[in-house]
């Protein structure tokens, strides 16, 4: 068993350095990273609008519920649903989602490419693949998660102002006021440096589940399976060592 | 030419190709033959470099592919084109596009004069009205027909053809053979073929390798497998009664028993 988590580590830390390779033709390069841009970043937008609205709506309901106290001022829910929304909610929940959707999509696309054997066949043409085909998704996958991190977290505060607004429990003002005390620009730079990480993990772990499939179409299921448990579990962990090293 | 010189190759301790040595000549078809898990695939796979060899060597018009470099692997690879077993194509890509990726990927022309080639290399493999339509909407010769498309639009020295006619009907099969046969001559390309289909053995079969638990048990041409007293081979090939009397009825007209459809017409009744 400790064999095997080894060797796997020892073979994703190999496809990552021979990730890096002069490419055959940058072009190509620039084409196929826009379109793992649009793959990974837009078709996951729809799904990410969604969970942060509702995400925000339900941490301000449930904050205010928990707030019975008359000497807390309402303002506080603001500031809290601000925080959880920033530092927690939108970095690692909406990367959760995503190591499902990106991850599974990633690794079963490139499953199926080696299962028909078309990565063979870009190797004999004299392409290198883990250069063509997955680090054009792991620059992807950088470049747009963190961009889905921040809309999702405009989106998440707005969700928590339009529950807490229309339900009566604070004013639009009380809100705002509360939004913009005591705001910690580092939280934001924290929220993206999660991002970062997470999608980092997310492409390059999918990316080798995929990448080196072996046997027929129920491996690749497996591989999409595995891809996605593995990296909800290294970003909950990596999640624990970022909070402890950076707040 | 390609030539092997005590190539063995084994996984987990367990030898699948034996010490094989041969030579490939150009303008030829170059026949592997064995039954599965005689190490045929794998000898393919060690000769295109998606496996590594143990020991021995592969040289590619003189050139040691074995110890190249990664860049000249690159370099030469360029002059490889290969069809599988299954097309490989592209999925998400038309079949202009697949045809087009190696044109995009390793020259600097314009849209149209890529097109253009991949117009012509369509032509040549017979196929028309195709250029938009996805590998899921084209039928399984067709499939075979595109990967020999993309296989030899960079004009490449050597072509490598795994398993061509399998899951093909038979006059599908022996179209795609002669194609094979044709685009080989007209090109002068070193053409190696990796099949269990008797048909292309005797149909194209310039030079014949025949395999044997990762051993080269025979080698010769299609005109000499009439003739051969291998054992191990005639089980192989003549594994049916009609193919036994199919080798009988050749050996006849072969030796000037029977020269025409006349005599074999006599002989019939």
């Amino acid at each position: 068993m400790n064999i095997n988590i080894f060797t796997e580590l020892g073979r994703y830390i190999l496809m990552l350095k021979e990730m890096f390779s002069r490419p055959e033709n940058l072009k190509m390069y620039w084409k196929e990273f826009m379109h793992q841009c649009v793959e990974i970043g837009i078709r996951s937008l729809g799904i990410v609008v969604i969970i942060s609205v509702f995400m925000g709506a339900v941490s301000a309901l449930q904050t205010a519920y928990q707030l019975v106290s008359p000497l807390i001022p309402l303002s506080t829910i603001a500031q809290i649903v601000r925080d959880t929304v920033i530092l927690e909610f939108s970095p690692t929940l909406v990367c959760i989602v995503l190591a499902g959707v990106v991850g599974s999509k990633i690794a079963g696309e490139l499953g199926n490419m080696r299962v028909s054997e078309q990565i063979d066949a870009l190797e004999i043409m004299g392409i290198n693949t883990r250069t063509y085909l997955i680090l054009p998704k792991i620059l992807a996958a950088m470049v747009t998660i963190p961009m889905l991190v921040v809309i999702s977290a405009v989106l998440g505060i707005l969700g928590g102002k339009l529950a807490a607004v229309a339900t009566g429990i604070v004013s639009t003002s009380q809100f705002n006021k509360g939004l913009f005390q005591y705001f910690k620009p580092f939280n934001v730079v924290f929220a993206l440096v999660k991002a970062y990480v997470f999608s980092f993990l997310i492409a390059s772990i999918s990316s080798y589940y995929g990448y080196y499939v072996n046997g027929g179409a129920l491996e690749i299921g497996r591989a999409s399976t595995k891809s996605v448990v593995v990296s909800c579990v290294m970003i909950l962990l990596m999640d624990y060592v970022l909070s402890s090293i950076l707040l | 030419m390609i030539e092997v010189k005590g190539l063995k190759k084994g996984f987990s301790g367990k030898t699948v190709i034996n010490g094989v040595d041969a030579k490939f000549e150009p303008g030829k078809c170059n026949l592997i033959i064995g039954s599965s898990g005689s190490g045929k695939t794998v000898l393919m796979k060690c000769l295109v470099g998606l496996f590594e060899p143990d020991s021995g060597e592969i040289c590619y018009s003189g050139q040691d592919f074995t110890g190249m470099t990664k860049e000249d692997r690159k370099m030469l690879r360029q002059q490889i084109g290969m069809l599988f077993q299954g097309s490989a194509l592209f999925d998400s890509m038309t079949v202009e596009q697949n045809i087009m990726f190696p044109l995009d990927m390793f020259t600097h022309d314009n849209y149209s004069k890529k097109l253009l080639r991949v117009n012509q290399v369509l032509e040549r493999v017979n196929l028309k009205d195709v250029n938009k339509k996805f590998p899921a909407e084209i039928s399984g010769g067709m499939k075979k027909r595109v990967g020999i498309a993309r296989a030899i639009v960079l004009n490449p020295k050597y072509l490598f053809c795994d398993e061509p006619n399998s899951g093909l009907d038979p006059q599908t099969a022996i179209l795609i053979d002669k194609l094979i046969k044709e685009i080989t001559l007209e090109y002068n390309i070193t053409t190696l073929v990796n099949t269990h289909d008797m048909n292309s053995v005797m149909e194209i079969g310039d030079h014949i390798i025949y395999m044997y638990q990762g051993i080269k048990e025979w080698e010769g041409s299609n005109k000499e497998i009439i003739f051969s007293k291998n054992k191990l081979l005639n089980d192989f090939i003549f594994a049916s009664e009609f193919l036994q009397d199919a080798k009988d009825m050749r050996q006849l007209e072969m030796r000037g028993k029977i020269d025409n459809n006349r005599n074999m017409d006599e002989l019939l009744k």
